[in-house]
């Protein structure tokens, strides 16, 4: 699920003029920031726009919500003892209205292509709207709450297990870098194949390890339950639950990640200008902080920023093994229950927080490599 | 040929290489033999079949090598049928109409545990008069039990531990305790030893006959046990494999092809193509991928091949085409594409036979090492319930055993089986992968 890229950034080519004028520097700034946005925009609307396409299957979900529709209110509208009374025309006219005023609450009146417009306009405003069918646990319909109620399980699991997994690697990978060759940087390599695995099968080997055969930690959930009262039990709970799948994300990855990491800290380790200061006498820590860690900077907050982002997301197949309830898992519920508004809601979030932090990252570059200016010739 | 001899020389001297290509070999043999003795329709038949096709296995039975690892013994299931000579039959006529059917069938039992079920399944032929049958029990003490008398119609079911009269007639409710231990004795054991089983059948026509299948269900099963349904997993595990192959291999292969001829394509034309290429990428990546294979399989098809489709699709279009380009851009410049600019060859000529080859070894072991994570992508589908609902894969006897709560229930091969068979598939070809990796790559290759 993580998207590491370990190349460097390809716009850091070198900047041989240095620009004396500071107003042609902001002017090329300010057009390439507008320049940018505005593929940015573009980008989002259609990406939003095609996952309403496919959320809508393309204007199917109506017939289907239409034919849902009719039957229930038709069932319930018959099975009401006091409409047993009435005339039949009466009733199949007041079973109709009902159909027509629920079809107009679900705005199924208007043709698709206009509403998809409705849609698309609505969730780039980030007016979530109203699910269709799910409710979150107050009993909201409002998509905006649903998501938000399934925010904090996920930014636990996710936030935990991500943030331990990235600095975990990245730091065994910088002293592993250092000792290259030495037995625990071969078993590093030996074991980066296990990555192959994603955090679900570690999952399943964990549960079966851990809570069916010695029985020391949950199978699976939240919390206990029923839940404890004082805070701290509470706490204690969730952490007790939190160790498995939190341990299988960070267990299916970590090899592949030092191994990533290491191998680009070497391939900067060799560099001229690292070989030199090393020659000049340096202690180990400033070669490391001055001259390696600090062109590799930018490669790692890229790799962060993408990282912050995808914890959004949430992981929907370990939380469906772990019954974990969070986004990943109401986003699975959303798609089998037909609920548009809030599969297209998640996505619309996370689509600008793409955004956002790509956008932000080309700024992020300038201010940590001096080589790189924003705007500055060649396109990413 | 010689740069590709030379890099299998080089993989030779990576232990992990041999070991990856080993175990893919092997996968590929068991795919072949899989696809050899079963046939596509007959797998999805047998798979897709009720009762009626595995009415001879047990629930819920681990496989037969559990008793290797336990001290305690559990039976094996077994069924053995006239028809196939497998139980022994002798008819002798008394008359011109009636004549005697002696079915005996004997065999050891030196488990720990009593069985779960014992049943005869009758098929007779006869126009207007039933043939009878009289069942008895011998136990290794030599105490011969009267199970059953009775009429047998054309096909008859007859359930050991289901029948009233014999649960009254051995005054226990356990029938299968009772024909396993002396109930007489203060402390009833189970007695070890041959047991038989002897049917005495008659008949009362001249073109009638009697044929009995005797289905003996232990709590061990076969080589992979057995599931909810009574389906044999070897099935599901044999034909797995070369669904898992054909779906990691072709999806790796469609992928890193495609996008590497679109990366191709981009950076040789340029201009609107190249900007369009980029675009598409960029909206890719605001896309979910994992929901909208959700959505796909929930709303459209479950179909594997449209997954197929689907995951090679959205993973063209990733940011493997921008490193792609990055180095194409370079090797456009070479002086051999100026040159066969130069005598006039063709795009296509120039895209396909001089740019594209050149990036073969960078192509491989990526493609390699991509295989993996698209075995497990199809296992993570079937895991969410959205499994190719025909086809027996491994991800569905996952699926399977986790809707069925197996890890509480302690039916763990149900899942480590599968498991396993998904790990070592991920490993053999991570292990070739990281191998060509750094043959192909000769600035990791100190490293």
């Amino acid at each position: 699920m993580t998207t590491e890229t370990l190349t460097p950034p390809v716009s850091s080519s070198p900047v041989i003029r240095k620009t004396t004028f500071a107003n042609s520097t902001f002017m090329r700034m300010v057009r390439y920031t507008a320049l940018r946005l505005v593929t940015m925009a573009i980008t989002v609307t259609i990406g939003v726009y095609l996952t309403i396409m496919i959320a809508n299957m393309g204007g199917y979900v109506d017939t289907i919500m239409r034919a849902e529709i009719r039957d229930n209110t038709t069932q319930s509208m018959l099975a009401n003892p006091n409409n047993r009374s009435l005339d039949r025309a009466v009733l199949q006219k007041l079973i109709q209205d009902r159909i027509a005023s629920q079809e107009e609450r679900l705005g199924l009146n208007k043709p698709f292509a206009i509403r998809s417009i409705n849609y698309l306009r609505n969730s780039l405003t980030l007016n979530l709207g109203r699910a269709l069918n799910m409710t979150s646990d107050n009993g909201s319909k409002e998509v905006r709450l649903i998501l938000l109620e399934r925010l904090p399980a996920t930014l636990l699991l996710t936030g935990s297990s991500e943030l331990i997994l990235f600095f975990a690697s990245v730091f065994i990978a910088l002293s592993l870098s250092r000792k290259y060759g030495s037995w625990l940087d071969k078993l590093t390599i030996a074991f980066s194949p296990t990555s192959a695995a994603p955090p679900w099968f570690y999952g399943i080997f964990f549960i079966l390890i851990f809570a069916a055969i010695f029985k020391v930690l949950p199978f699976g959930g939240l919390v206990d339950s029923p839940p404890p009262d004082n805070s701290i039990d509470y706490g204690l709970s969730v952490f007790k639950h939190l160790i498995l799948p939190a341990s299988a994300v960070i267990v299916s990855s970590i090899f592949l990640s030092i191994y990533n990491w290491r191998t680009f800290f070497l391939i900067y380790s060799s560099e001229d200008y690292v070989e030199m200061a090393k020659a000049k006498g340096l202690p180990a820590r400033d070669v490391e902080r001055r001259y390696i860690l600090r062109p590799t900077l930018p490669t790692i907050i890229t790799n962060f920023a993408l990282l912050v982002i995808t914890l959004w997301t949430g992981f929907t197949i370990t939380e469906t093994v772990f019954l974990w309830p969070g986004l990943g898992i109401t986003l699975f519920r959303a798609i089998g229950l037909y609920d548009t508004p809030v599969i297209v809601g998640s996505t619309i979030i996370y689509a600008y927080l793409l955004a956002f932090t790509v956008f932000l990252l080309d700024f992020v570059y300038a201010l940590v490599d001096p080589r790189v200016k924003v705007g500055s010739g060649s396109s990413q | 040929m010689i740069a590709l001899k030379n890099s299998l020389r080089d993989l030779v001297r990576y232990p992990s290489a041999v070991l990856g290509l080993v175990i893919i070999f092997i996968l590929m043999g068991i795919a072949v033999y899989a696809l050899v003795t079963i046939p596509y329709s007959e797998a999805v038949r047998l798979w897709r079949g009720g009762e009626d096709v595995w009415y001879q296995n047990p629930k819920y039975a681990a496989p037969t090598w559990y008793n290797f690892f336990s001290s305690k013994k559990e039976p094996v299931s077994f069924a053995v049928n006239t028809a196939d000579g497998s139980m022994k039959k002798t008819v002798t006529s008394n008359s011109p109409d009636i004549s005697t059917v002696d079915i005996i069938y004997s065999f050891d039992y030196n488990y720990d545990t009593y069985p779960q079920e014992m049943t005869l399944y009758f098929n007779t032929t006869f126009t207007d008069k039933l043939p009878f049958a009289s069942i008895v029990w011998i136990t290794p003490d030599g105490r011969k039990i009267k199970i059953a008398n009775m009429a047998v119609d054309h096909k008859s079911t007859y359930r050991f531990s289901q029948d009233p009269k014999l649960q009254k007639s051995l005054k226990s409710e356990n029938v299968m305790q009772a024909l396993f231990s002396d109930l007489k004795a203060e402390d009833p054991t189970l007695i070890k030893g041959q047991y038989q089983l002897a049917i005495t059948g008659t008949t009362f026509e001249k073109a009638s006959d009697i044929n009995a299948q005797f289905v003996f269900h232990g709590d061990l099963f076969g080589l992979a046990g057995t599931d909810k349904y009574r389906r044999d997993l070897l099935l599901p595990l044999l034909y797995g494999t070369p669904i898992a192959l054909a779906f990691g291999l072709l999806a790796a292969l469609g992928t890193a092809l495609l996008t590497m001829i679109i990366a191709a394509i981009g950076t040789w034309y340029g201009g609107w193509v190249d900007e369009l290429i980029q675009r598409i990428t960029e909206v890719n990546l605001v896309l979910p991928f994992l929901a909208i294979l959700i959505m796909i399989g929930t709303f459209y098809s479950r179909s594997i091949w449209l997954m197929l489709g689907v995951t090679i699709l959205l993973s063209i279009f990733s940011g493997q085409i921008k490193t792609y380009r990055a180095i194409f851009l370079q090797s456009k410049e070479s002086s051999y594409i100026e040159a066969a600019r130069a005598y006039g060859a063709s795009n296509s000529r120039i895209i396909f036979t001089y740019l594209i080859p050149r990036m073969i070894p960078l192509l491989i072991p990526a493609l390699v090492s991509s295989v993996p994570s698209f075995v497990f992508l199809e296992a993570s589908l079937a895991v969410l319930g959205l499994g190719d609902p025909v086809l027996p894969t491994w991800g569905k006897i996952i699926d399977d055993a986790f809707t069925d709560g197996a890890l509480y229930r302690g039916l763990y091969y149900w899942v480590l089986e599968p498991a396993v068979l998904l790990m070592i598939t991920g490993l053999g070809f991570a292990m070739l992968g990281f191998a060509l990796d750094r043959i192909f790559n000769p600035r990791l290759r100190d490293i």
